[in-house]
């Protein structure tokens, strides 16, 4: 469409604009003085970023943008959050539209590099996945030679699909659409055999978007590793280290058994590392240059890691998705969080 | 101009700040002066902010590897073509829907705009509804209307509905049918065609010609399109009427072999056509309206019914009104068609946002869009004005 180019194009003439020399500190001053952090998020995916009817936004990914306010406002509802499709992304956090982006977006080489980004870590491994409505009897992806595929485009999605098929010698036919509703309906109706997408969202969309969810499964092949986790520009690496690390202490809350419910409780705790956790023995904030109740205000007003899993996408959710590799590294899983000492 | 007039009347001797011709050339030397030093100023701080941001410049991308599968092509494309190309497969994408659109909706439009000011009320409601329906309702809108139309009311492929004697198969993944086999001969078929319909415009000429010397008809139309289909036809028979098709067939999910209209296509092309002639039957009704009312009553008097008025001397005199404004409607379908994402055609817009969205390289890529897009539809003014010029009024 050609006012998403007038978008990008203002894009442009933003990065011509913004002249002033970059200094550690710059983006984050930038948002203490507006006093709001904008967060670039998914324009709708169940568990990860979804707007309610009073425009209130919650999911895994929300989660991360909210500790982020948390630990520089002190308030997690300090937040702006900007919906994003995949192809508007990354034009959008170059520019400066946005400070930061945690929308399902996998960690690369090239995002990392010649995009200019840098990812601060990894808030849901997940890999990607096909899903076909039952009655096709298809059991593997092994299966879909010639098969029409449902595919968004601007995501590592469209080039993984490309690569498999390649690599096991089967053709395909894209259908190729940029709006998310627009896709997921263009699968529903039929359009396409197969709609591929991220494991995470294909049942976000099969439990909160499909007419009938029984009717659909998804393959047991997981084509692809896809790290999704929030990004910045580069440039201001204080504002990263925030990022990084509001994180990261989601995970070392949870590691160590804090709680949005215990949190004051644990406050009195005499184990040195919750101390050195909760500011409760000072320092940490003061290296990463916030208040040092950052993490108590994060546990507080958003919960831990596992707490947010469950709450958006796991047991407690409709998603109902298991750890797996989304468990703590104390319990088999990936997510490992570096000491905050 | 004013500069130039000022300069040669009669010359007094004045203070060079006075003079108007050093004025005004301050002036210009001026405004020329801060329209670089802004441009400048652009863009070397875009050059400072990429470098600063450590982000990718330059268009050696356009030679990578794409990656990306496209759903439709012209031309021969894999995820192993580089971005030129696949940015190449979306300008002709364009192309496509563009000419095919603006032939349309010419005779679409065409028709409605006649018919509305046909004197059967029947005829003319309709035409006046149409118009007033397609004209008021966004063309976003009837896009997914069409798309949606298509991918619901359809069958899937495996319940396609057959015609032909199931040669013919439609469904939701677009309309089947069979094709030639691919052979060398066509390339020279498509050469003969060219010729022969360069040799009907010279016949079409010299028919004319004949007639306004001598008054004497030739049926130049019917024998032109004989040669031009004719031509072709020959080379055919002469390399042996090579007659191998590829049929469709229905293979594991979908329908293989034969050739397809995809419905992303069908969609936009339909949803383009019928809301850009709702604008040209307007162009053409009041043009033929602006004509003096003695023109069709002289017409009546010399004996020629309703048709022959309309097509000998009304729309040919109507033809000056209408072509400059029917520009600006043929460069609406061009840009218009780039709206063509929103049901995933895969045109030059989707072409060039997903090789952003790859490389990051937004202004490389804009910069082609816009270098693409002003090519096409100054090609399209271009063409246009000589036409406006032929058909301009030669007084004798
Ligand atoms: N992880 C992939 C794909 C991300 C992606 O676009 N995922 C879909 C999953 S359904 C999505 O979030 N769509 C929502 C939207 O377009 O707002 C990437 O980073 O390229």
């Amino acid at each position: 469409m050609l006012n998403k180019f007038l978008a990008a194009g203002i894009a442009v003439a933003t990065l011509a604009s913004v002249a002033t020399a970059a200094y550690a500190g710059k983006e984050l001053d930038a948002i203490k003085a507006r006093g709001q952090l904008i967060c670039g998020v998914n324009t709708g995916v169940a568990g990860f970023a979804a707007a309610d009817s009073q425009g209130k936004w919650t999911g895994l990914d929300v989660d991360v943008c909210r500790a982020v306010a948390a630990a520089i406002f002190g308030d997690a509802e300090k937040v702006k959050y900007v919906p994003l499709t995949a192809q508007q992304r990354f034009t959008a956090l170059q520019s400066g539209e946005v400070d930061l982006l945690v929308r399902t977006t996998t960690y690369t080489l090239t995002r990392d590099t010649a995009l200019g980004f840098d990812f601060t870590g990894v808030n849901y491994y997940d890999g990607q996945g096909f899903m076909v409505n039952k009655k096709l009897g298809v059991k593997s992806a092994k299966e879909l030679n010639g098969a029409t595929v449902c595919v968004q485009p601007g995501t590592t999605t469209e080039l993984n699909l490309a690569d498999y098929f390649r690599a096991n010698k089967m053709t395909f036919k894209p259908v190729v659409i940029e709006k998310v509703e627009e896709v997921r309906a263009a699968f529903f109706a039929g359009r396409c055999d197969v709609f591929t997408t991220d494991a995470s969202g294909l049942y976000a969309t099969r439990a909160a978007n499909s007419p009938k969810p029984e009717d659909y499964i998804i393959l047991p092949e997981i084509i692809s590793k896809e790290p999704l986790g929030p990004v910045v520009r580069h440039g201001d690496n204080q504002f990263a280290d925030i990022v990084r690390w509001a994180f990261y202490a989601m995970l070392e809350a949870e590691e160590y058994g804090i709680t949005s419910k215990n949190v004051d409780e644990m406050m009195k705790s005499d184990n040195p590392t919750i101390k050195r956790i909760l500011g409760v023995t000072p320092g940490m904030g003061k290296a990463l240059g916030v208040d040092e109740k950052w993490v108590y205000n994060i546990i507080k007003q958003v919960g831990n890691y596992g707490e947010s899993f469950d709450r958006n996408v796991g047991a407690g959710s409709p998603l109902k998705i298991t750890r797996g590799q989304n468990e703590l590294w104390t319990k088999g899983g990936l997510q490992y969080a570096p000491p905050i000492r | 101009m004013a500069v130039a007039a000022l300069g040669s009347a009669p010359r007094v001797k004045v203070a060079p700040w006075n003079d108007p011709v050093i004025r005004g050339w301050v002036f210009q030397i001026v405004v020329v002066g801060l329209v670089a030093a802004l441009a400048w100023y652009l863009v070397s701080n875009t050059i400072d902010n990429l470098n600063r941001q450590k982000i990718a410049s330059g268009f050696d991308y356009l030679g990578r590897e794409a990656g990306f599968e496209i759903g439709d092509t012209m031309i021969d494309y894999s995820p192993a073509s580089t971005y030129a190309r696949a940015i190449w497969v979306g300008i002709l994408n364009t192309l496509r829907v563009a000419v095919l659109g603006i032939i349309l909706s010419t005779i679409l439009g065409t028709l409605l705009g006649v018919g509305r000011l046909s004197p059967n009320w029947l005829l003319n409601k309709i035409c006046a509804w149409y118009v007033e329906a397609f004209r008021n309702v966004p063309l976003l809108l009837w896009l997914f209307l069409f798309y949606k139309l298509i991918s619901e009311a359809f069958p899937g492929p495996r319940q396609a509905i057959s015609a032909l004697w199931s040669s013919v198969f439609l469904s939701n993944r677009g309309l089947y049918f069979p094709v030639p086999m691919a052979d060398p001969i066509h390339k020279w078929m498509g050469v003969a065609l060219l010729v022969g319909i360069a040799g009907a415009v010279v016949l079409h000429r010299w028919a004319k010609k004949r007639q306004e010397a001598t008054g004497q008809p030739f049926p130049s139309i019917s024998s032109g399109f004989g040669v031009a289909i004719g031509l072709p036809l020959l080379v055919w028979l002469a390399a042996g009427a090579p007659s191998a098709m590829s049929w469709p067939e229905l293979k594991g999910f979908n329908f293989e072999g034969g050739t397809v209209i995809q419905p992303e296509f069908t969609a936009l092309l339909v949803g383009l056509v019928l809301y850009t002639s709702a604008f040209i039957a307007e162009i053409v009704r009041s043009g033929i309206l602006a004509l003096h009312k003695g023109q069709s009553e002289a017409a009546a008097a010399l004996g020629l019914s309703r048709g022959q008025s309309m097509r000998l001397v009304l729309l040919p005199q109507a033809l000056r009104v209408i072509v400059p404004p029917m520009t600006s409607q043929y460069l609406n379908i061009t840009k218009n068609s780039s709206l063509a994402i929103a049901i995933g055609y895969p045109d030059l817009v989707a072409s060039i946002n997903v090789t952003i969205n790859q490389t990051g390289q937004a202004i490389e890529n804009i910069l082609l869009i816009m270098a693409a897009y002003l090519s096409v539809s100054l090609s399209i003014s271009a063409f246009m004005n000589w036409y406006n010029k032929r058909i301009a009024l030669t007084e004798r």
